[in-house]
């Protein structure tokens, strides 16, 4: 059995779950990452996607994870996520509201409109795609 | 004397009152207890991004964010927290008088307000105070996104040079029965003090781009924290203060019951001695 080593994935609303794993799988800046036991010391910038767990039973959990930061350390991996769900929890409605409005104004891209306003509706865009794809 | 009817009177309308402030004290226990767990539960979340800002300041070179840069103080902007809603004993006017006296103590820098709840926003749009921005009604769930939308408006200010340094006046949570008047500098950052037990990090994409993510989280973060310990005190203010009237009111009807028993033992003393002052006329 692969060795474990401590997760935590904290976010701003509550903590949720500080456990034993042998392994994480999430969505870096550079592209997905699995993390094992004993891996090196890291910190990385984490995109809207997909977080797999998989627990010292070897049973994995899905979640969906909207962006954070994530750091090894000694074994220690810690995920500040600034929102993590699993699928049956996502508001699909919510997400697909999201998206619309995120697309309405996109669409309206053009001079006069601040840059920063887009990059945010890009970002939204992206976090309710990511909720829809993993929403049962 | 009242007259009984008056009394009567007086008991009923102080029972009314005391109605309404035993239930408002056990809806602030109740929501008291929620923004206990909503803080509670976002501590970690704050240490941890506390933690790894003082990691990465060790290890990166180049950690200047605009954010952290120190600037003459012309200008200030004061953010000032406290309630929608009054009834919460001293909550409110203890935020307002200790805005007062920063604002009078202050007279060297010119200071602007940024007004979180309707009291504050009301009381000093009243005396005419110099107010950048109000914001009101944020609801007993202050949540994440509230405090990220209202700190990158404030970040704005700063950053656009509009002020220089900005405040943060408000009421951290002891207890239900004990809080206290917080006073901070919320912008610029005091730099973090670079303590890392790993030094030998692999950062992706860079140390500079995680630092630039991390900064604005981190005061979002701060100013969610503020939030939440306001929104703490003032339910534990307005429980304790809804407890007290609920006493008070107890005691007022047991006064006025004992002058409306007296009131009545007169009306029918008098009442037998008129009827035995009357017999013996007659006799």
């Amino acid at each position: 059995m692969a060795a474990p080593f401590r997760l935590s994935v904290i976010t701003q609303a509550r903590t949720l779950l500080t456990d034993e794993v042998t392994s994480v799988t999430a969505p870096g800046s550079e592209g997905y990452l699995g993390i094992w036991a004993n891996h090196a010391p890291l910190v990385t910038m984490l995109v809207p996607g997909r977080l797999t767990i998989k627990d010292l039973q070897g049973n994995e959990k899905v979640y969906s994870i909207s962006g954070g930061f994530l750091e090894v350390s000694r074994n220690v991996v810690t995920l500040l996520a600034d929102s993590v769900e699993a699928p049956t929890d996502i508001d699909k409605e919510r997400a697909k509201a999201a998206a619309k409005r995120a697309r309405e104004r996109l669409a309206k891209r053009g001079p006069g409109i601040v840059d920063i306003d887009m990059t945010r509706a890009e970002a939204a865009l992206q976090r309710a795609l990511n909720r829809l794809k993993h929403a049962r | 004397m009242p007259s009984l009817a008056d009394i009567n009177r007086r008991i009923k309308s102080v029972k009314n009152t005391q109605q309404i402030t035993k239930a408002m004290e056990m809806v602030s226990a109740a929501k008291l207890r929620r923004a206990q767990e909503r803080l509670e539960a976002a501590r970690p979340y704050g240490h941890k991004l506390t933690e790894m800002l003082e990691n990465l300041a060790a290890v990166a070179a180049d950690t200047n964010h605009p954010l952290f840069e120190k600037r003459p103080v012309q200008k200030r902007a004061l953010v000032v927290i406290a309630g929608d809603k009054g009834l919460a004993g001293s909550y409110n006017a203890n935020v307002i008088r200790r805005a007062e006296g920063f604002l009078k103590s202050g007279n060297d820098v010119e200071t602007h307000l940024i007004t979180v709840g309707k009291r504050t926003r009301d009381y000093f749009t009243r005396r005419s105070a110099p107010i950048l921005k109000s914001y009101a009604e944020l609801g007993d769930q202050v949540d994440i996104l509230k405090a990220q939308t209202i700190s990158r408006e404030i970040m704005g200010y700063y950053l656009s040079g509009e002020v220089d340094e900005i405040m943060v006046l408000g009421t951290r949570f002891i207890s239900a029965m004990t809080r206290s008047i917080t006073l901070e500098t919320f912008l610029p950052i005091e730099p973090p003090v670079g303590k890392a037990e790993v030094t030998n990090y692999i950062f992706e994409p860079d140390a500079a781009s995680i630092f630039a993510n991390l900064v604005p989280r981190y005061v979002a973060n701060s100013l969610l924290m503020s939030l939440l310990e306001s929104s703490a005190s003032e339910h534990g203010a307005r429980m304790v203060a809804m407890g007290a009237a609920s006493t008070n009111a107890r005691d007022m009807i047991g006064r006025l019951t004992l002058i409306r028993n007296r009131a009545r033992q007169a009306a029918i003393t008098k009442e037998i001695s008129e009827i035995v002052g009357g017999a013996e006329a007659l006799s």
